[in-house]
Order: C-alpha cells, then structure tokens, then sequence
C-alpha cells in the first residue's frame, strides 16, 4: 500500500467522521458494559440482601435473578446495536472513503 | 472457606469438583463401559475424521492452515468461538455450581460473558484489518519483530501450556468416569485426535470440529432445559419453589452466597476475565478466519448470543438437577452426595430426563467438547511457533510457505506428545490453579501489548518489552503465593499474597511499566516506532491494505 494512499485518506474529512464516530460508538458502549457489570459485582459485594428480595411479595424469584439475566441480555443486544451501526453507517463512510481514494 | 477459595479455578476447569473434598479426586471410581456413550462418540470421531480427511485436501498455503483461508462466514465463526469458548468447564463446571449452591453460579457465567461485548467494540476489527494468523502480527506490527514475536509467542505458550495441562487432566478424568475406560488411554486418545485433527486439516478441520461441537452442545443443553421446564409446567416460580424445598440452602440458593464478598477480589477477577478472553491466543486466532472486519463484528455477535444463551441453559439444568436428582437414589451414593461430585450433575440429569441413550449423546458431547477446546489450543500454540518464533523470528519471513506450515505440522505433533506426557505425569496433581493462571497471564502479558499497539501512538518496543515480561513474572509469582499454590499446594500456613486473582495487581503493574518505559524512550527506534502508528491507524480503521480472503470452505 503506497503511502500516498494513505496521504489521501487522511486528508479526507470523511475519515475524521468516520473515526470520530466510531470512537464514540465504541467506547460509549464499552463505558456502558463495564459500568454494567461492576456495578453489578459491587452489588453483590456490598447489598447481597437487596438482591434477596422477591421480585412480588410471595414469589421465591429474587431481584437477583432477573438482574442477573438482564445483563447477560443488554451484552448481547449492545453487540447487536454496535454491529448494525457499524454494518449500515461505519461501513458505507468506509466504502465512499476507499472509492474516494483509489488511485 | 478453602472450598471457596479454589472455586474459581475448580470452574474454570470444571472438572475437579466445586467443593474440593468431593473432587473428581485421583482416586475417582472407573465405572463400567458405558456402550451407548462409546458408539456416539465413535460416529462424532468418525465425522471428524471425515471432516479432516476433507479439510486436509483443501489446506494447501498457510492460509488455509492458519485461518481456513479467510473463508468461514461470520455465523460459522461465531459458533467455532462459542465452541472455543465453551469448555466443558462452562457446561459441567456452572450448571454443577447452580446445583451446589444456585445463584452463585450465575454471578460466575456473567463474568465469562461480560468480556465479549469489549472483544467486539474494541478490538475485533482493528485485530482483523491488521493481523494475518496470530496476534502478535498485531502486537509486532510497528514494532521490532524479534523480540516483540518471541514475547508474545512465549505469552501464547504459557496460555496453551497451561491451558492444555488443564483440559487433559480434566479429559482423562471425565472419560474415566463416563465412558469407563482407564485414565492414560483417555488421555492417549484426546491427544491422538487432537493431532490429527490439527496436523492435517489445520484451521479448517479445527474449525468445523468446533461448529459441530458448540452445535450439538447447544442442542443437548437445549433439550435438558426444556425436559426440566416441562416438568414444572413451564413455570419457573415452580421450578425454584421446588428447588428451595430440596435443598439444603433452602431459600439461600436464590441469592448471592458470599462468593464475591470482598470488593479486591471480585475486581481483580473481573479484569481477569474480561482483559484475559481478550488476550487467549487460541480465542483471538478465530478473528482471522473471516473475509473481513465486517464478519469479524459479527462473528462476535453470534458468539456471544450463543454463549449467552448456553448460559442461561446451564442455570436451568442446574436448577433442574436440584430438583430432578438430588433426592433420586439413583445418582447419589451411600453418604447421600452426587455420584462422581456436582460436576456430574449435568451428566446425571441427562439421565433422568432422556434416559441412557440421552446420556451416551451428553457424555459423547462432553468428550467432543473437550477435543474441540485442545484442537484450537494446540493450533495457536503451533502457530506462535511456527508462524512468530520459526518464519519471524528465526527466519525473518523468508520462510516458504510449505516449510513454515511443515513446521507448525511437526509442533503441533511435538505439542500434542508434550501434553499426553504432562496430562499422564500430572494426573494426582491439583491442577485446577493452571487455568486460572492462563487467564491471569492473558491478561497481564498479551493483553496489554495487543491493546496499546492497536490504541497508542506513544507504544515503543521498550515499553512493550519491559511492561510485557513485569506483566508475565508478576502474574505467575502472585499466583505462586497466593493462597491456592502457596496454601493449598505447598501447604505453607499462610499465603503472603492475601488475594486468589492476581490480575488487578499483575495488569495494572504491566500497562504501568510499558507507560513509563515507552515514553521515556528516547530512542530513534522509539521515534519510528511512533510515526509508523499513523499509517497503522489508518489501516485498523480502514480496513485498506488488509489481508483479504484467499478461498471460501
């Protein structure tokens, strides 16, 4: 790949969006999973008692349970948001950037 | 509290049992010759030898053997990570932790999935729009080959040693109890099929033994699930009602038993387990398989809606397993514990509910589970050998391709005699601390390097060098003294590093020490090393000038 190539790229305003964007997407997202999950592990490190509480008076489901699914749900469905942002938006900046550039 | 203690690395493996004292222990009973578990695990070795037969045909350059030429789908990746990734530590290991004390176990499987989500937003396209057939293509990209390929391979290597060590051990031990047959030849056989496997259909062959585990894997926890909500009307309220009434934690299965009590601890396993899936060289090979960063995104999708969900399934049974054998008999022996420790619960419950020939499918799905996880170990240790030590290093890439792929042949035969032997040598050893020291130093020797290189400009090979190996000796004395080697193992009193997970500590001095030692490099390597990283930058984003696809499969 010649380094005019990469001249060209990087002279593109578009690539600066493109990365900006990203940028944002990811560790926006990431700052939600971390956030998530430690505050989950601290729950259960300093209030296990909060999460032994029924869900509806009577019910032996625990607070706990459904928390505990709902972070494994929101980890998968935040891959699927990402993965559909990059797959639409990312990629068609990506695509005018490299139609943009060929030499 | 010493049961506690070893938890973690008892999961991790899976096959010694939760509790220490009711282990799979060195003196397990073989049981007798379990012939339906024999014939499906013939006809899934038969597929597979197939598969190789057919895989080796088409493995002709080293991008077949390293990365099935670029070819797999994102969908067919996802599931050869989840079967990666699903040991059978994860189905035997958390279902027999739910059994042994419910909710527990979930707090474990939430820890395994939580770093997937970060693989993806983080590191999966950068890793595939720089990287060919190892990370340390990655790590090494701007960098001095030579010793940022040897460290990184030796990182790799003590993963898969380690790594492997484990799963034989647990190998030997599982077909002893489910199929009957005598721990050496259990482990003989693993490590034969693995180097078939491997040597001749390379990626391709280890890839599809993994998509046709995770698939069969899947569908029998599936099944299980369904056959135990089925029993309780499909109402979950009944199925932990009944749960509670059996047990003898009563209502306390139901909420966190005090595993994760002290906040170091529970951090420091955190960071191991998010920053170590992100620095497991067998894990991260996968992303090479695929055309592109767009199937490397989605493979990480799949992967982690089928992990999750398998999750899911193994809370289920493990609740199930309370409910349907704790008070059977049948499963328990005389002093009133499950046959063979917790971690047979699974296996046990697939007999209540789908009789022996179910069992024969579930014990065959372990043993092929198990053969999956070894094959891709002992692929990316053969690939830091030949691909980073022999074709980098040794021969600077002057290396043909045919010689570079005889020589991953000949590690990967070397790999697979290495671990027969210390699977046979190590058999009345506790290895259960070796996984959990292989995620500790994915953590703090790969994981830092890969991350920074793809993310700072400033990264120097100094700082690389320094950070990598304090990363690497920190981790591996910590554990030393930590309480599980130095208490348990060695049987010193007490354990002059006070906490199980050194990874908190070992990550931390790592990215420390590569900061400090990179930007105080004055070098005129350094200076290069850091304009190079635009034209770096530009490909990760880009994708352009990335290896593409060579053959679809």
């Amino acid at each position: 790949m010649s380094a005019d190539r990469y001249d060209k790229v990087k002279q593109n305003p578009k690539f600066h969006q493109l990365v900006a964007r990203r940028a944002r997407w990811a560790w926006g997202l990431a700052a939600v999973i971390l956030l998530m999950y430690f505050v989950f592990i601290l729950l259960i490190a300093f209030t296990p008692h909060w999460l032994a509480e029924p869900i509806v008076s009577g019910s032996v489901i625990t607070l706990g349970i459904p928390l505990g699914l709902l972070v494994i749900i929101v980890a998968f469905v935040l891959t699927g948001i990402y993965v559909h942002k990059a797959n639409t938006d990312f990629d068609r900046i990506n695509q005018q950037i490299i139609s943009e550039t060929e030499q | 509290m010493r049961a506690r203690q070893s938890l973690l690395f008892c999961l991790l493996l899976g096959l010694t049992s939760v509790a220490g004292a009711e282990a799979i222990t060195a003196d397990v009973q073989k049981q007798p010759l379990n012939l339906p578990a024999v014939m499906m695990f013939l006809l899934f070795v038969a597929a597979t030898l197939m598969i190789t037969y057919w895989a080796a045909k088409r493995t002709r350059s080293t991008a077949d053997y390293y990365a099935a030429g670029g070819g797999i789908t994102g969908l067919q990746n996802g599931l050869a990570i989840a079967g990666d990734y699903m040991s059978a530590a994860s189905f035997l290991g958390i279902s027999g932790l739910v059994f042994l004390s419910g909710y527990d176990g979930l707090i474990y499987s939430i820890g395994f999935l939580i770093g997937w989500p970060l693989i993806l937003f983080l590191i999966a396209e950068r890793l595939r729009n720089l990287g060919r057939y190892t990370f340390a293509d990655v790590a090494s990209y701007r960098l001095a080959q030579l010793p940022i390929r040897t460290l990184s391979a030796f990182g790799a290597l003590a993963v898969v040693a380690l790594y492997l060590i484990a799963q034989m051990v647990g190998a030997g031990k599982l077909i002893q109890i489910l199929f009957g047959l005598p721990y050496e030849f259990a482990v003989v056989i693993v490590g034969v099929l693995m180097m078939l496997y491997v040597t001749f259909g390379g990626m391709i062959a280890t890839t599809w033994v993994q998509i046709i585990k995770a698939v069969l894997l899947l569908s029998g926890a599936t099944f299980i699930a369904l056959m135990v909500l089925s029993h309780v009307n499909f109402d979950l309220e009944q199925l932990f009602r009944q749960a509670i009434a059996v047990h003898d934690k009563g209502e306390a299965i139901m909420a966190p038993g005090g595993l994760v009590s002290d906040p170091v601890s529970a951090i420091s396993l955190g960071v191991a387990l998010i920053f170590g899936t992100a620095g497991l060289p067998h894990i991260l090979m996968r992303f090479f398989t695929v055309a592109d960063a767009k199937q490397a995104r989605r493979s990480v999708f799949f992967a982690t809606g089928f992990i999750g969900y398998f999750y899911m399934l193994t809370f289920i049974i493990g609740f199930g397993a309370i409910v349907l054998i704790s008070t059977n008999p049948d499963f328990l022996n005389a002093d009133g514990r499950l046959i063979g420790g917790n971690n047979m619960a699974a296996i046990h419950l697939s007999q209540a509910v789908g009789g022996d020939i179910f069992l024969g499918f579930i014990s065959a799905v372990a043993f092929a589970t198990i053969l999956a996880v070894v094959s891709g170990l002992t692929l990316a240790g053969a690939s830091a050998i030949s691909h980073d030590l022999y074709a980098s290093v040794i021969k600077k890439g002057e290396a043909s391709s045919d010689k570079e792929i005889r020589v991953s042949r000949i590690a990967t035969i070397v790999l697979g005699i290495v671990a027969i032997v210390l699977g046979i040598l190590f058999e009345k050893q506790n290895v259960a601390f070796m996984v959990g020291l292989a995620f500790a130093i994915a953590a703090s020797a790969n994981f830092p390097i890969l991350i920074l290189s793809m993310y700072w400009a400033k990264l120097t090979t100094r700082g690389a060098l320094v950070g990598g190996f304090a990363g690497l000796a920190t981790a591996i004395v910590l554990v030393i003294l930590g309480p599980i080697v130095w208490v348990d193992i060695l049987g010193n009193a007490e354990a002059v590093f006070p906490y199980k997970y050194p990874a908190l500590f070992s990550v931390v001095t790592a990215f420390a020490l590569i900061w400090l030692f990179s930007v105080t490099d004055k070098s005129e390597r350094g200076s290069k090393e850091r304009a190079l990283f635009e034209h770096q930058f530009i490909r990760s984003q880009t994708g352009i000038g990335a290896h593409g696809a060579t053959d679809k499969h």
